[in-house]
C-alpha cells in the first residue's frame, strides 16, 4: 500500500490513477471477484454492474470519510456495512425503475454489491483515515478500475461467446460461437488469461529493470 | 416453487447449481483458503454453520418484515444478522480451538462479506421456500461450498509438486483450475433444475 496509516495523502493525479492500474482492485488486489465473474457474460451487464458498484463505492466512501471521526472504533465495520447496505438498496430500486430487463439480467448481484469486498476494503483501508476530497477522487479511481476490469472480461466473453458486442454482430456470420465463454467456466478462463497476461507484462518489466541495474553496475 | 421436494433442493444447491462453480458466489474464500485441505475443510464447516444460522434468521426476518410492510429494510437486516452470526462463530472457535482461529486468519471475519451467505438468504426469499426447505437449501449450499473448496485444495496440493511456468503460478493457475472444475460440474446440469 502506498499510503501509510494516519498520514493524510496529498491530492494528486496519482490518487485517481492508482485505482486504474497500480492498485487495480480486480487484477492486482483480487478483490470483488464474484460479480466480476458472474455478470460479465455480456458487455451491457458489465457496464451496468461497473457503474452501480462505482456509485456505491464513491457514495459510501465519501460518507464514511465525512463522519469518520464520529464512528467509534469498535463498531466501525458494522457501521460501514449498514452505510453500504443503504446505498445498495437505493441502487437496487433505481435500476428496477430504469430498466426491468437489466434488473432481471443482473439478478441478485445488485443486492450482493453489499458483500463486495472492494467497497468494505476501501472503507477500512482508505476512507476511514483520509480527508474528504482525496477519498472522493480515490474511490472514483477505484470504481473506474473496477469497471475497466468488468469491461475487459465482458467484451472478450461476449465477442467470443456470442459473436456480438453490445448486441451488434461483430464476428463474421460463419463464426461458430464458443458457447463455453458465456457459461460459468468461461468466466474463470478469461479472468485467468488476463491475470496471466498481466503477470507476464510485470515479469518482463522486472527482468528489464534487473538487466539495466546489472549493466549500470558493471559500468 | 413450493412443490420442490427436499432432496431436489439439496442436490440442486450442492451440485447442479453449485454456489461456487456455477453461480460464482464466495469466490474470495474459494481462492484464498484453498491451499491446504485441512484449512479448507474447517473453513467449509464454519461457512456451513453460518449459512444455517443466517438462513433460519433470514426466514424469520422476512416473515416479520412482510408483516410490517418494511421490505426495503430487508438487505440491511440480512447483512446485520450475518455479521452477528459470524461474530458468534468466531467466539465459539476462539474458545475451542485457537490454532484453528490462527489458520483461518482474516478469512473468518471476512465470512461476513462472503456473498454465498447473503446470496443464500436472498435466493431463498426469492424462491419463497418454507422453513424446512430453507434449512435444507442452506445445508445443500454449505455442502456444495465445502465440496468445491476441498476439490480445489486437493488439486492445489498436487499442483505444488508440478512444474508449471513461473509466470502462471498463483492466482492465474488457480483460476484455470477453477475453470476446469466448473466445466466438470456443468456435467451435472443434466440432473435438472434451472439457473438461479
Amino acid at each position: 500500500m502506498a499510503t501509510l496509516p494516519n498520514q493524510q495523502e496529498k491530492l494528486s493525479l496519482d490518487t485517481f490513477l492508482r485505482g486504474l492500474w497500480e492498485e487495480n482492485p480486480v487484477f492486482v488486489m483480487l478483490l470483488g471477484m464474484c460479480p466480476v465473474l458472474a455478470v460479465t457474460n455480456s458487455t451491457m451487464n458489465a457496464i451496468a454492474m461497473g457503474l452501480a458498484t462505482t456509485f456505491v463505492l464513491v457514495a459510501s466512501s465519501t460518507l464514511i470519510s465525512l463522519i469518520r471521526k464520529l464512528i467509534p472504533k469498535q463498531v466501525r465495520i458494522a457501521s460501514y456495512i449498514v452505510i453500504i447496505a443503504s446505498f445498495v438498496t437505493v441502487v437496487d430500486y433505481v435500476i428496477q425503475a430504469i430498466s426491468l430487463d437489466l434488473y432481471n439480467a443482473l439478478g441478485a448481484f445488485i443486492q450482493l454489491i453489499v458483500a463486495n469486498c472492494v467497497i468494505l476494503g476501501r472503507a477500512e483501508a482508505y476512507a476511514s483515515k483520509q480527508r474528504l476530497h482525496t477519498t472522493f477522487i480515490n474511490s472514483l479511481g477505484m470504481g473506474a478500475g473496477f469497471t475497466l476490469a468488468l469491461l475487459a472480461l465482458g467484451t472478450v466473453r461476449e465477442v467470443l461467446g456470442n459473436g456480438t458486442l453490445l448486441g451488434l454482430q461483430v464476428m463474421p456470420t460463419n463464426f461458430e460461437p464458443w458457447v463455453v465463454m458465456i457459461l460459468p467456466p468461461g468466466g474463470f478462463f478469461v479472468l485467468g488469461a488476463w491475470l496471466l497476461l498481466f503477470a507476464y507484462v510485470r515479469r518482463r518489466r522486472e527482468l528489464r529493470l534487473l538487466e539495466q541495474e546489472g549493466a549500470s553496475g558493471a559500468a | 416453487m413450493q412443490h420442490e421436494s427436499l432432496s431436489f433442493i439439496f442436490l440442486n444447491a450442492a451440485v447442479v447449481n453449485n454456489f461456487v462453480l456455477a453461480l460464482f458466489l464466495g469466490i474470495c474464500p474459494f481462492l484464498g483458503v484453498s491451499s491446504k485441505k485441512e484449512t479448507a475443510w474447517n473453513m467449509g464447516l464454519a461457512t456451513m454453520f453460518v449459512m444455517l444460522v443466517s438462513s433460519v434468521s433470514a426466514y424469520g426476518i422476512n416473515l416479520l418484515l412482510t408483516e410490517l410492510d418494511l421490505m426495503f429494510l430487508r438487505l440491511i437486516c440480512y447483512i446485520a444478522v450475518i455479521a452477528s452470526a459470524v461474530q458468534l462463530v468466531e467466539m465459539f472457535i476462539k474458545k475451542f480451538s485457537p490454532t484453528l482461529l490462527r489458520s483461518l486468519g482474516i478469512f473468518l471475519p471476512l465470512i461476513t462479506t462472503n456473498c454465498a451467505i447473503l446470496g443464500l438468504a436472498l435466493f431463498q426469499t426469492a424462491k419463497e421456500y418454507d422453513f424446512l426447505q430453507s434449512v435444507v437449501y442452506a445445508l445443500g449450499a454449505g455442502v456444495g461450498f465445502t465440496l468445491a473448496l476441498m476439490l480445489m485444495a486437493g488439486l492445489r496440493e498436487k499442483l505444488e509438486l508440478a512444474d508449471v511456468p513461473a509466470v502462471s503460478q498463483g492466482a492465474a493457475m488457480s483460476l484455470m483450475l477453477a475453470g476446469l472444475l466448473s466445466l466438470a460440474f456443468m456435467g451435472f446440469a443434466g440432473l435438472g433444475g434451472s439457473h438461479g
